[in-house]
């Protein structure tokens, strides 16, 4: 299969590899797939105080477009507060790596990875999201 | 010098060797002629090559050279035999028995006879790969009439006891047919001895063309088929058209040299196959898939542990292999082979098919684990899967977000 340039730049150089500890304040967690369809993505973020995602970190076992795509969130959620990540879509990845159709289904992971772990924010500090 | 990429993938198709291209040659050139014409030298002279070819493919497994049909490829050959051979002995009965890890080119033909109104039973095999005998008595039934089970498994090359099944079949005067395509050179096969009735052949896993294959028919006892291809009644009216020459000669030699130096060769490759896994052996939890006994020693599928198959093939791109993951449909099967062994997904979806052959070196293969080194353990650090069984995580224990 022929990957994008795009694609194998991530692959061969993704971002923001590695894991914060989950006791870290501000750190939310999104796990999402399963070992048995081949796809597995973590993706963890910290978030400040004033709701604004500083940093985040991915870990993915998957396909080179799978990690492609969770590399890519990672560099993309960075900046934006938890709601402005919330719009990002699957569509704006897939066309961002030049994804073919059998691959599609990486970025939607990765776009669920990201509510995943603003649902986990959210759960774990809702208080302050609200008042912050 | 070590040229890249390097061709690890020999079950999948194998140069020609040289000295097969060397003979074909002249006949794309000055002796061009219809072996089916009787009427001319040109016509002698083809027929006379492509009887010779007839009696080298012949020799290789210890058959008449009356008993070879031409065919396009193994494919064709699995086609005429199932077939051909249920719907002639359709009146006796109308059930089939065959194995869950048989190549697509025997399955789908079985579900297309089962579309014809024929039984099929798919045999479930050991987590070796391997078919268990009492299993397969067990599934045989009066209207049994016709049984497929390949020699030599395509993707980890475990060989299947033809011997044991072939006497069960001839006892209760069942058709056995063997789809020998990943067999020819690499393991003896001798059809004097061996009960079997329909064997299917290729040239191209075995340093010959492509586009070309045989059908042993045994004629004592005689097995009868129904002819697939209409038209000129070549090949004794088993398969019409006409024959590629060239082709044909090119298998015959590519059989010759298989019988002459298969052992030689064996030899040399099972010392590569033995270093290759001997030399990937201290990475963590790398496994092999199927039997490493009963086995061929050109094959080695190895299924490493939370690396997932797809992205692994992209870091080892300098090694031409295959991966039993097929993350490129939306279902994201893993290979149905593995799947049969009983292997976790997640095992089945991080298997690589390592196969080498006649020109693979040493200085490849240790190439190939020096990558293998450097590649896993990267793609590990990625692996969100190898950090959670790190932390001593139980995966089956985990709830997944199936998607």
């Amino acid at each position: 299969m022929a990957y994008s340039i795009k694609v194998l730049d991530h692959y061969e150089n993704p971002r923001n590899v590695g894991s914060f500890s989950k006791e870290e304040p501000g750190v939310a967690t999104g796990m999402v797939g399963a070992p048995a369809c081949g796809d597995v993505m973590k993706l963890q973020i910290k978030v400040g105080r004033n709701g604004v995602i500083e940093d985040a970190k991915f870990k993915t076992y998957g396909c080179g477009s799978a990690i492609a795509s969770s590399s890519l969130v990672t560099e993309w959620v960075k900046g934006k507060t938890i709601d402005q990540a919330l719009d990002i879509k699957n569509t704006q990845i897939a066309e961002e790596l030049a994804l073919p159709p059998v691959k599609i289904h990486c970025s939607i992971l990765a776009e669920d990875a990201i509510k995943a772990a603003i649902a986990d924010y959210k759960k774990k500090h809702g208080e302050q999201a609200v008042t912050g | 010098m070590l040229k890249l990429p390097i061709y690890l993938d020999y079950s999948a198709t194998t140069p020609i060797d040289p000295r097969v291209a060397e003979k074909m040659m002249p006949f794309l050139f000055e002796k061009f002629g219809n072996p089916a014409s009787r009427s001319h030298a040109f016509g002698w002279e083809s027929e006379t090559a492509v009887e010779e070819a007839r009696e080298e493919v012949a020799r290789l497994v210890n058959a008449d050279a009356k008993e070879i049909v031409w065919t396009s490829g193994a494919t064709e050959s699995n086609n005429l035999a199932l077939k051909g051979a249920a719907q002639f002995y359709a009146g006796k009965g109308k059930h089939i028995v065959t194995v869950k890890t048989e190549h697509k080119a025997v399955l789908d033909t079985c579900r297309e006879l089962e579309r014809q109104g024929f039984e099929v039973s798919y045999l479930e095999v050991g987590e070796n790969g391997l078919l268990d005998l009492d299993v397969f008595q067990a599934a045989l039934r009066p209207d049994t009439i016709l049984v497929s089970v390949m020699l030599v498994n395509n993707e980890i090359g475990v060989i299947q006891p033809i011997a044991e099944i072939g006497g069960i079949c001839r006892d209760k005067g069942i058709i056995f047919h063997v789809d020998a395509a990943q067999a020819t050179g690499k393991v003896a096969i001798d059809l004097a001895s061996l009960k079997v009735d329909l064997m299917s052949f290729s040239a191209h896993k075995t340093y010959g063309p492509k586009g070309i294959g045989a059908l042993y028919v045994r004629r004592k006892p005689r097995v009868r088929l129904n002819a697939q291809m209409h038209g000129g009644g070549h090949e004794r009216g088993f398969r019409s058209g006409t024959l590629a020459t060239h082709q044909i000669v090119g298998m015959g030699e590519a059989f010759r040299l298989a019988r002459l130096e298969m052992d030689a060769e064996n030899e040399r490759i099972r010392r590569l196959r033995d270093r290759l896994l001997h030399g990937i052996s201290d990475i963590e939890q790398v496994y092999v898939n199927g039997d490493l006994e009963r086995r061929v020693p050109h094959n080695l599928n190895v299924s490493f542990a939370y690396v997932e198959g797809e992205s692994l093939l992209m870091a080892i791109k300098d090694l031409a292999v295959s991966s039993g993951s097929a993350c490129t449909s939306a279902s994201l099967e893993p290979s149905y082979v593995l799947r049969a062994l009983g292997r976790e997904d997640e095992l089945a979806h991080s298997s690589i098919r390592f196969t080498l052959g006649r020109f693979t070196t040493e200085e490849e293969v240790d190439y190939a684990i020096k990558l293998l080194h450097e590649k896993i353990g990267r793609l590990r650090d990625l692996s969100p899967l190898w950090e959670m069984v790190q932390d001593g995580i139980d995966l089956r224990t985990v709830q997944w977000a199936a998607h």
